[in-house]
């Protein structure tokens, strides 16, 4: 699905330029779901924005579904690849209602029963009806991050990538979000790859992950390695150990 | 549940059920919350009286503002018949005030239409693009911005000939470039942000993501600005105005005719005085309009 | 506990707006001892309310109502604004979420610690240096000199924190309010911090109230613990035996937290019963 071989990503140019990945390698497969765990300032996010061409400079290769990714990412791209935010708060656009975030999705991707989908997308992420005409400022954090969901999934994507999506949320709010990614995995046979600095979680979410630092992947191992505490590398178990 | 609900509870619904219901009743939140300023309202009204005033101008006023009649010139404050007294060649103040409204509201339309217009498609433009074409939109500006005003009207006006259009058209040329900068700046915080980064994982091209993205958030504090502007475009008009550029006689702009009354303005005070006053409560107005505005529109204080 | 530092009794804040007064705290009650006591509860639930209104932080409109919020037999609702500011830094102090928006950007941190110290010491300057120096190593910042001459920019967020959390202890506090000191953390900092403030609070012998959405920290970390909930105090309970704690909301909070230990298909989520909000605030005074 997703195969990612010695990805360098950096910001700025000459002396200004940050390494903000450093030969990143890991693949995964057609419905898996893969973590990759870091402290702030890894390069973990960095990665996904490599993946959706937001951060533009890179060198390596990325090869989704079969294609060689070049440094123009085209719509129909983005109809395999969609992403979720970190901050719902900050993801939506504050003048545009529901039905306008959707809408226009839906019309981006050249739908035509934009209505019908609409209701479907808000039905799917759980939120209902009464919610299709509210404007953010009339949601909740959860309720946003349902809607950013409908969102990325509103183009029938393949592939979601996650960038901690529940970090901004309550604890109560989270778990309602991670079964509902759950839910909508096992039903759309999505693949997931999902960032996030809470071990837990991604223990929660995920099959195999990768563990990062300073814009390297130190190890990749499966959640049941790491539960088993079989990580061998000293900064994967002191993650561990924070975490528990 | 609908026959019970009021129009206010309606509107003031966290719950709108459909696209109609939703702009209503932002917009009827918008309106709760600057009618709640005092001021603001207050300028609101004096801008509403001036707009009906304009455009009922022929059947209130109690003269023909251009008939002369020069025996009964500079006639006094509370004259029989001219209760703002006459000008120097007899005419009735009060009508030429309520003739000059229209040619004050006709700057100001065309003014606000052009300006910010111009800037924000400037800035939105340069900060979104960034790069090459930022360097030289933004130094287009700054060239602008380097001149005074109303030296830069002056030459403007000199070059293209006196008239109100021409006035309008030199006016705009010099309102433009702070509303570049404004948009330029929003455009800046507004380009790296989520949203926006959302939309363009949707494949939205720059002219989208700028018209229907990044515009609308632009324009509630380009509006502010604007209203707050407004005053000095007033002045600026009247200025070119009594310097015998804007307007030309006989027409009643209020500029033009406290340049005219400035000959008698110690003897016959009221004849400059009364367009002064207009000048001034228009502009009044519409500062403490701009000032409710940006308590409803600024989009950093709306949570 | 040995004694009472500060006695809260049916604490309320009030926000009036256009659709009627929305209380953001509803009658909490609870006392403070030499220990920490945590509060725990979801964003929205009145803690950081709580923690500000005792320092009576709240903005107008906002209103604070109490009974007594007596802090060594004074109360606090009865002074004035101006015996409010001496109270403040000197007698309580706070140490917020986000250190970068609590320290002044154009200053070197050695200057605000200086500041901060003759503030509230009469010290030469000197004298204020050296003081500086001993509370920025008391926080376990290794080479303080080069600290005090750096600009707050260039600290991570790890040393900013304890940077703030050094400032708000010179002046030698009885009780320290921390509203969330660690949630900008990253998890192998945030044990740092939170060790650091364990030793001071404990060498000290303060009260430190600990303000947190993130239950297991809080059941580390404090002694007892508040649990809040629509502005309420809905249980109390010793920060141990919180994962027995008995209330359905603590329970439902503790359930729905993803765990390593133990996988679970699917995480319990939370039922909201509206019974919660409006039964009675537990007092948690004794």
């Amino acid at each position: 699905m997703l195969e990612i071989d010695n990805l360098n990503v950096w910001f700025g140019k000459h002396r200004d330029r940050v390494d903000a990945v450093k030969g990143a390698s890991f693949v995964i497969g057609q419905g898996e779901s893969f973590g990759l765990v870091g402290e702030s300032g890894s390069g973990k996010s960095t990665i996904l924005r490599a993946i959706t061409g937001l951060a533009p400079l890179w060198s390596g290769r990325m090869i989704v579904e079969g294609q060689l990714l070049d440094h123009q990412r085209r719509k129909t791209f983005f109809k395999t690849v969609q992403m979720v935010f970190q901050d719902p708060y900050a993801s939506l656009h504050p003048r545009h209602s529901v039905d306008q975030v959707l809408g226009e999705t839906l019309h981006l991707h050249g739908f035509s029963d934009i209505d019908a989908r609409v209701v479907k997308l808000l039905d799917d992420v759980g939120l209902g009806q009464k919610f299709r005409f509210r404007y953010p400022h009339q949601l909740s954090g959860g309720q946003r991050q349902r809607v950013a969901i409908a969102r990325a999934l509103a183009p029938e994507p393949h592939l979601l990538l996650l960038d901690e999506p529940t970090s901004a949320l309550d604890v109560s709010v989270q778990a309602e979000i991670l079964n509902l990614l759950a839910d909508l995995r096992a039903s759309r046979g999505l693949t997931y790859l999902m960032v996030s600095h809470d071990l837990s979680v991604v223990g929660h979410m995920c099959d195999r992950l990768a563990v990062m630092k300073d814009g390297e992947i130190v190890e990749v191992l499966t959640v049941d390695a790491l539960r088993a505490t079989k990580a061998s590398h000293p900064y994967s178990q002191h993650l561990l150990e924070a975490s528990l | 549940m609908a026959e019970t609900q009021t129009l206010r509870q309606w509107l003031l619904t966290d719950t709108p059920s459909s696209r109609r219901h939703a702009k209503l009743s932002a917009i009827y939140q918008g309106w709760l919350s600057f009618r709640s300023n005092t001021m603001a309202m207050i300028g609101l009204w004096i801008l509403i009286l001036l707009v009906l005033v304009a455009f009922a101008a022929p059947l209130i006023a109690p003269h023909d503002p251009f008939v002369q009649s020069l025996g009964n010139r500079l006639a006094p404050l509370g004259t029989e018949g001219h209760v703002l007294g006459t000008d120097s060649l007899g005419r009735d103040i009060l009508s030429r005030l309520i003739y000059g409204a229209r040619i004050t509201l006709y700057i100001v339309a065309l003014v606000a239409l052009i300006a910010p217009v111009a800037g924000l498609l400037v800035g939105t433009v340069a900060g979104y693009v960034g790069g090459w074409t930022d360097t030289v939109l933004m130094r287009i500006t700054d060239i602008f911005l380097a001149f005074p005003r109303l030296v830069l009207a002056l030459a403007f006006v000199a070059a293209l000939g006196a008239g109100i259009e021409n006035a309008v058209l030199a006016i705009s040329l010099t309102a433009w470039p702070p509303y570049a900068r404004i948009a330029r700046a929003e455009t800046l915080t507004i380009r790296s942000s989520d949203y926006i980064s959302a939309i363009k994982l949707q494949g939205a091209g720059p002219l989208r993501i700028i018209t229907k993205h990044i515009w609308p958030l632009c324009i509630s504090s380009l509006i502010v600005r604007v209203t707050l502007d407004m005053a000095g475009i007033i002045l600026a008009a009247a200025g070119l105005g009594f310097l015998g550029l804007g307007a030309q006689p006989p027409s009643p702009e209020w500029g033009a005719m406290i340049s005219e009354g400035r000959r008698f303005i110690l003897d016959h005070w009221w004849v400059a005085t009364m367009p002064g006053l207009a000048i001034f409560t228009v502009s009044l107005a519409f500062n403490l309009l701009g000032d409710g505005l940006r308590d409803v529109l600024d989009p950093k204080a709306g949570e | 506990m040995m004694g009472t530092l500060l006695d809260v009794e049916n604490l309320w804040v009030k926000f009036p707006s256009r659709n009627g007064v929305f209380d953001a705290v509803r009658g909490v009650s609870f006392t403070l001892g030499r220990e920490r006591l945590g509060i725990v509860g979801e964003s929205g639930s009145g803690k950081s309310m709580t923690g500000r209104a005792i320092l009576r932080l709240i903005r107008p409109p906002g209103i604070v109502e109490a009974d007594q919020i007596s802090l060594d037999g004074v109360d606090l609702m009865k002074l004035s604004e101006k015996d409010m500011r001496a109270v403040r830094g000197q007698k309580i102090s706070m140490v917020m979420q986000d250190p970068k928006f609590s320290l002044n950007p154009v200053m070197t941190i050695g200057d605000q610690i200086i500041e901060a110290y003759r503030l509230h010491n009469s010290a030469s300057k000197a004298q204020a240096y050296q003081k500086s120096l001993e509370m920025l190593e008391a926080v376990s910042i290794r080479d303080p000199e080069r600290v005090m001459r750096a600009y707050p920019h260039e600290m991570s967020g790890g040393m900013g924190q304890r940077i703030m959390i050094a400032m708000m202890l010179i002046p030698n506090p009885e009780i320290l309010i921390a509203d969330e000191p660690t949630s900008a953390l990253d998890v192998s900092v945030q044990r740092q911090v939170l060790d650091i403030m364990d030793k001071l609070v404990k060498e000290r012998g303060m009260g430190l109230i600990f303000i947190s959405h993130d239950l297991n920290l809080v059941a580390d970390f404090c002694d007892r613990v508040l649990i809040m909930y629509a502005g309420r105090i809905v249980e109390v309970c010793d920060a141990d035996k919180l994962h027995d704690a008995q209330h359905p909301y603590t329970r439902g909070l503790l359930n729905s937290l993803p765990r390593l230990d133990m996988p679970r298909e699917r995480l319990e989520v939370l039922q909201r019963d509206p019974e919660w909000s409006v039964a009675p605030s537990v007092s948690a005074r004794s």
